[in-house]
């Protein structure tokens, strides 16, 4: 496959970007997205050019490091993570745009690379138990009912990566932070800190900048890991729940 | 409590919620007094002049009326204030667009912010027109709305800026209404599609219903 890639280039955060213009020859229809990517980085090295730099770790789908905006969608146009997108999603002769998450909290620091320590610091508020748990218990020691263990593996399964917050027209983390506190909020672990877990993660993500939902369900199209739009509807449920008992204190 | 409401993302956006839900109650009631016009001045008259004596004898003339102003202007100002600061929030947030744009919200979704400036100029004018009388188009009289109403739908701008504004406040409830159930937390997956019907429904009726009037006029089934 012969590709024509826009990506864009950025030297360092203070930087002004832009979108540079690649051809890439030979590439297979099997290799992932970032095999491509690094096709065309062993060209650019060769030819003493700065290669492109972008987040990538696992390559499995598991991790959330990688990122990149494809083509204006968020890991490109399948549900999944960049790294599990193949280049069989594409017809030779494609121009492909590459640009990085795009939100205010979440910075670039180069190219295609994005400062994403604001999602550490909403965990950091309170998207974590305290209780010393030491080694894993026996399965049985807490019953969870079924359907409870379902909806917080559902939500647990949010990789972090910041595609809900690339895909939102205001920037917004509510995917993300609503995927944690539903995660704990159904467990007996995530019991005891219920309130102050949605109350303190939502001030911090308020606090990072990121914008407000207008329940345009972007997020959620664009999340590879398939977390709903009613995750949303639970965290404001749980916020306003939390609000009210602790207006009553 | 109210401190932590305001000052959250999350928490002016359920004051939008409810506040535009006290406004879609309003636009309810006013809606279906609005379908007495096709009985007749007489009682279309009749029924503004209840609106006016509602709670007699506990309350004096025009007092419910006044209350129900007073609230409504309440949620206006109150939906009007959080909608401006949370998009400035928004867009602050998003500072640069992507080059490769792909818009997929649905078109109801994407103009609520212009929509609400449209019907917030409606408002204005509606008032202007068919409560003071200011900007009225034939002699407004105050106890004869009847006439007031046929008076407004035989000028050519009347009509337009109405039916626009109608359009607009069905585009706004279909996209709000539903966006609300999700603030207030009561959406849930098994409930989307009923309360995406809802909202479809609510949105046409009004329309329909709002429409009505104008068309009448324009008719001759009302003069």
């Amino acid at each position: 496959m012969k590709l024509t890639l826009r990506v864009w280039r950025q030297k360092n955060a203070d930087a002004e970007g832009a979108m540079s213009t690649y051809e890439v020859d030979g590439i297979s229809p099997d290799m992932s997205f970032l095999e491509m990517l690094d096709t065309l980085n062993e060209e650019l090295i060769l030819r003493g050019e700065d290669p492109v730099a972008f987040d990538h770790d696992c390559r499995e789908g598991i991790c959330g490091a990688c990122s990149l905006v494809i083509n204006g969608e968020a890991h490109g146009p399948e549900r999944t993570t960049t790294c599990q997108l193949h280049m069989r999603a594409f017809k030779d002769g494609d121009t492909i745009d590459i640009e990085p998450w795009r939100a205010a909290a979440f910075p670039v620091i180069k190219d295609l690379v994005v400062d994403r320590s604001a999602f550490d610091r909403i965990i950091q508020a309170g998207g974590y138990i305290t209780a010393p748990t030491g080694s894993a218990p026996e399965a049985h020691a807490t019953p969870v009912p079924k359907p409870d263990a379902d909806y917080a593996f559902e939500h647990a399964e949010c990789i972090g990566c910041g595609a809900c917050v690339a895909a939102c027209p205001n920037g917004a983390a509510m995917l993300f932070t609503s995927a944690k506190i539903n995660h704990l909020s159904v467990l007996p672990q995530g019991a005891p800190e219920r309130e102050t877990r949605v109350l303190d993660m939502v001030a911090q993500m308020d606090e990072e900048g990121f914008g407000g939902c207008t329940l345009t369900g972007e997020c959620a199209t664009a999340c590879p890991k398939g977390i709903p739009l009613t995750s949303i509807t639970s965290m404001n449920k749980e916020w306003l729940r939390a609000t009210r008992k602790a207006g009553k204190r | 409590m109210a401190r932590t409401v305001w000052d959250s993302t999350v928490g002016k956006k359920t004051v939008m919620a409810v506040s535009g839900l006290i406004m879609l109650l309003y636009l309810v009631v006013h809606m279906l007094g609005n379908l007495k016009i096709f009985f007749g001045a007489g009682e279309f008259n009749h029924y503004a002049h209840w609106l006016r004596t509602i709670g007699e004898p506990f309350m004096h003339y025009e007092w419910t009326l006044w209350l129900v102003r007073v609230v409504l202007v309440l949620a206006v100002v109150a939906h009007a204030v959080s909608a401006y600061q949370l998009s400035r929030r928004d867009i602050k947030a998003r500072p640069s667009k992507y080059v490769h744009r792909k818009p997929r919200a649905s078109y109801a979704t994407r103009t609520m912010r212009w929509g609400g400036i449209i019907l917030a100029l409606f408002i204005l004018w509606h008032i202007l027109d068919l409560t003071t009388g200011t900007v009225h188009s034939g002699g407004f009289e105050s106890g004869k709305p009847y006439q007031n109403v046929v008076d407004t739908f035989s000028t050519w701008y009347g009509n337009t800026i109405y039916i626009v504004a109608m359009l607009a406040v069905g585009l706004h409830i279909r996209h709000g209404f539903w966006a609300a159930a999700q603030t207030l937390g009561v959406g849930s997956r098994t409930r989307d599609r009923a309360l995406k019907t809802v909202a479809n429904v609510l949105a046409l009726l009004l329309t329909a219903g709002f429409v009505a009037v104008p068309v009448g006029v324009m008719t001759g089934v009302v003069s």
